[in-house]
Order: structure tokens, then C-alpha cells, then sequence
């Protein structure tokens, strides 16, 4: 999971960049990335269906958001890729929420498949 | 649309994401595969050189220019770019008159064939919403100053259109080669936030 940890700076195989600015700033946001690539192109939804729960998404963090508050689009990303699996009946979220728990009730060293995932730094909350 | 989920945000983002994708694998819905070959494509393969160029095609090849303008997704096409969000581009022409700039005010639309995934800063909420009100200051902020002559035109992009900006070819590159001038078009360029300099 380590994807951005040895990627070249300069050279053929960096990664597109401008000002030094990585496209993923954590790896968990290349995931979430992924996740809805790839089930768009295996059909679960498209993309249109994607979008438009985005578009609520952004709109709903946009309306809500206090002073301070930092947005993380990817954030934004997931929860429509939630919403879009849970209408159409694929992954429900109370399921997530479950198996997200538990992956958090691991023991402290388990967690070796994500080494930057222990972390939120989102700071998405009030400050 | 957030009040649908069951959202515990005292867990952490990364492993509601690693949930997630562990039913969906679990599900036969994801192939971990497919997955990590659009991550590595988009981060390694597709970029703004695509766009870049595009950009030094047009300013070598009045033909195409005139194909590009007229017939966006197909021109690009013909150099080997499309793909997800490929699908509608159109093509807005930088000249001494106009300056165009590029937003997705409710997302983040973007041509991904031709500049890769968009940068945070137009992801930014503020950009989204400021780009549009005070177009010249904006641009400004970010290091271009457009003369009060000139009129500047913000496009908005969506699902049916996905805006690209030609900009001006910079004077002086005249005896450039179009791979040379490539070189010289940047991201930013192509999105209407910056100009095309000679470095």
C-alpha cells in the first residue's frame, strides 16, 4: 500500500505533477479512486450516477462547512461511492461502518498493510 | 446525501476506505487488478503532456488547429488520447482578445485524457466559487495578470462538457520544433490559469 513511497521525483516514471503536488496525497484516496474506477467499468454504475451523488456530496460539505474546516475532496468521493453502492443495493453502509470497526479493533502493529492509514489527516472537524 | 450513511468519524477515513474495499473484493464486484492498474495509470501514465501536446500540434498544424476547434474529442482522438472523461471536450481559443479559464463550479470535471486528474486547487471550493465572481482577481492571485482590455471568459465544464484551453503560442518560438514547444505548455496553461512562457 506503500504506493507513493518510492515513486521518482524526476524522469520518466514521476508521477504528473506540478509545484511538487502528488495527484493522491494519501494512499487511501488512490483507493477510493480505484474503487470507483473500477466498479464503473464493471458496470455497477455509471458514471453519470457517480457524479451526481458527488455533486450532492461536495454541495452537502460546501453548506455545512465552519470556518477552519478543511475540505477533502476525496472524503467527498467515498461517501458518493457509498451512496451509489447502497441504492442499488451492493454494499449497504451499516455493513462499512461494521467492518471498518473492526479493521480500527486491531492491535496496535497489526496494521502493517497501511502504513499511512492509521491516520486521518484530514482534519475534517471543527476546530 | 450524507445523512443516508452511517458515518463514525472517530474511525479513520483510510479504513472505512479499506472496509469497503475488502466487501467489494469479497463481493466478486471488484478485481484488486483492475483496480490497481487505474491507480498506476493515473498516476504514471496520464498526465499533461498529452494535453501539451495537443496544444503544440495546433500551433504547428493550421489543419488540425482547425479540426481541434472545430471537433474537440475527435482530434484528440487522433493522437491516441481518450478514455473516461474524454468523452465531450471542447476546445476554447486563448487569443489577444480573449483569455479563457476553466472551472467545474458543482465538482470536478475535467479532461482526464488530456491533463490527468485535476489538482487540488481546482477541486477547492473556493476556486470553484471565486473563478466565476472575480475571474481577474483570481487570476491574478495566481501570478497572471490579465489587462483590463482583455475580456476573460470562464467556462464551466460538466458531464456533457469538458473544456480544454488552447493558449497563445508565446513570440519568439517561431524556429521551435512541436516537440520543443511541448516542453513549454503547462498544465495550468491548458486550464487558463496561467500563459505559456519561454523559459
Amino acid at each position: 500500500m506503500t504506493l507513493l513511497a518510492d515513486l521518482d521525483i524526476e524522469g520518466p516514471a514521476a508521477p504528473p505533477r506540478s509545484n511538487g503536488e502528488l495527484v493522491f496525497s494519501e494512499p487511501w484516496e488512490s483507493r477510493a479512486f480505484g474503487l470507483a474506477m473500477a466498479l464503473n467499468d464493471a458496470g455497477a454504475f455509471t458514471w453519470d450516477e457517480f457524479r451526481e451523488r458527488l455533486i450532492a456530496e461536495i454541495g452537502s460539505w460546501e453548506a455545512s462547512a465552519q470556518p477552519g474546516d478543511c475540505y477533502s475532496y476525496y472524503r467527498c468521493w467515498l461517501h458518493a461511492l457509498e451512496s451509489v453502492l447502497a441504492d442499488k443495493n451492493l454494499v449497504a453502509s451499516a455493513v462499512v461502518q461494521e467492518r471498518a470497526a473492526e479493521l480500527a479493533a486491531r492491535p496496535a502493529g497489526y496494521d502493517h498493510g497501511h502504513d499511512h492509514g492509521d491516520h486521518d489527516h484530514d482534519h475534517d472537524h471543527d476546530h | 446525501m450524507t445523512s443516508e450513511l452511517t458515518v463514525n468519524d472517530h474511525i479513520p477515513i483510510a479504513l472505512r476506505t479499506e472496509a469497503l474495499e475488502q466487501l467489494l473484493v469479497e463481493q466478486g464486484l471488484v478485481d484488486p487488478a483492475v483496480m490497481d492498474t487505474f491507480i498506476k495509470t493515473y498516476e504514471h501514465d496520464v498526465g499533461p503532456m498529452n494535453g501539451a501536446k495537443v496544444v503544440a500540434k495546433a500551433w504547428t498544424d493550421d489543419e488540425y488547429k482547425a479540426r481541434l476547434l472545430a471537433e474537440g474529442t475527435a482530434a484528440v482522438a487522433e493522437l491516441g488520447f481518450k478514455g473516461p472523461q474524454g468523452e465531450h471536450i471542447v476546445v476554447v481559443e486563448n487569443t489577444d482578445e480573449v483569455h479563457n479559464v476553466v472551472v467545474c463550479t458543482l465538482c470536478s470535471c475535467y479532461p482526464w485524457p488530456l491533463l490527468g486528474l485535476p489538482p487540488s486547487w481546482y477541486k477547492d471550493p473556493a476556486y470553484r466559487a471565486r473563478i466565476v465572481k472575480e475571474p481577474r482577481t483570481v487570476l491574478r492571485e495566481m501570478g497572471l495578470d490579465v489587462p483590463e482590455e482583455k475580456q476573460i471568459t470562464v467556462w464551466d465544464s460538466s458531464s456533457e462538457v469538458r473544456f480544454f484551453v488552447l493558449p497563445q503560442r508565446p513570440d519568439g518560438t517561431e524556429s521551435m520544433s512541436e516537440e520543443d514547444l511541448a516542453g513549454l505548455v503547462t498544465r495550468d496553461a491548458m486550464v487558463g490559469v496561467a500563459a505559456v512562457g519561454v523559459s
